[in-house]
């Protein structure tokens, strides 16, 4: 009996040729994934625990919040988008003033970040945030 | 006068390097991708100003607070009273030591808790700290 010999060689390389094509689709595939979008937010430091030091009156300036949202400074009720004009004002003042934060337990927290924002722009860096009353 | 008749040139651009520019470009998408990893809390967030963008995302532990007080670490539920725990944990990590807390705060979210919060970070001694908020067009 006659063993068939012949068998169908086929070719032993990749295709090269649709390389390109598949790297293509996973380079697009990485594109349209990658998240681009970046967290912004507000930077605080918190201070340690234990951390607490004296500071004079004079170099504190209270700025209170109560839980409608009204802020106070200095006993005199004024408006959000005023705070940091007048925090601007004081620090070009007193360059050691310290804006001690104080809110109610039940403000907003939308109001709080307001007051942040503001204290930013009047480029008070000396913030300090106190436990919240009430 | 005679002029130099004009030199060919091949107008075909070599195709033959186009798979390692491609795989370049590949590898580069590849490395630096992260991917979305946390669902999070339902949270509208604040809107602000003068806000930074956040360095990097790898270190960085990410805080949920929803508008009924519901906390949640990286996608985990969990107690007020637990924070400090997980946070202590997570700045022990020898790969990522944690860095920077965001916290993704619902604008109705009342002070109460978020300073409940703030003192169990400050228990673990995770002291920075980043209030997620969006811009101001």
């Amino acid at each position: 009996m006659l063993l068939e010999k012949k068998k169908s060689r086929s070719n032993s390389d990749i295709p090269m040729a649709s390389l390109a094509d598949i790297a293509f689709l996973l380079l697009i595939f990485f594109l349209v994934t990658t998240t681009i979008d970046v967290d912004r937010g507000i930077g605080l430091s918190l201070p340690a625990k234990g951390e607490e030091t004296e500071v004079r009156t004079k170099n504190i300036t209270n700025l209170l919040i109560n839980a409608q949202g009204e802020v106070l400074l200095d006993n005199e009720v004024i408006a959000i988008n005023e705070i940091a004009r007048r925090i601007e004002q004081k620090i070009q003042e007193n360059p050691n003033l310290i804006v001690s934060v104080k809110t109610d337990r039940i403000t907003k927290y939308d109001v709080y970040i307001q007051v942040l924002d503001e204290l930013k722009i009047a480029k008070a860096t000396r913030i300090s945030i106190a436990e919240p009353t009430g | 006068m005679k002029f130099q008749g004009k030199q060919k040139v091949d107008p075909a651009i070599p195709l033959s390097s186009l798979p390692d520019i491609v795989f370049l470009l590949l590898i580069f998408f590849m490395v630096s991708s992260v991917f979305k990893e946390f669902q999070g809390l339902p949270v509208t967030l604040p809107h602000a100003r003068k806000i930074e963008k956040l360095q990097g995302k790898r270190d960085i532990a990410y805080l949920w607070i929803s508008e009924d007080g519901e906390v949640s670490i990286d996608d985990r539920i969990c107690r007020i009273s637990d924070v400090s725990r997980i946070m202590y944990q997570k700045r022990l990590d020898p790969m990522h030591p944690l860095k920077l807390v965001s916290m993704k705060i619902d604008q109705g979210t009342e002070m109460g808790i978020v300073t409940d919060v703030q003192e169990e970070l400050r228990e673990a001694d995770a002291l920075n700290i980043n209030y997620s908020a969006k811009p101001v067009y």
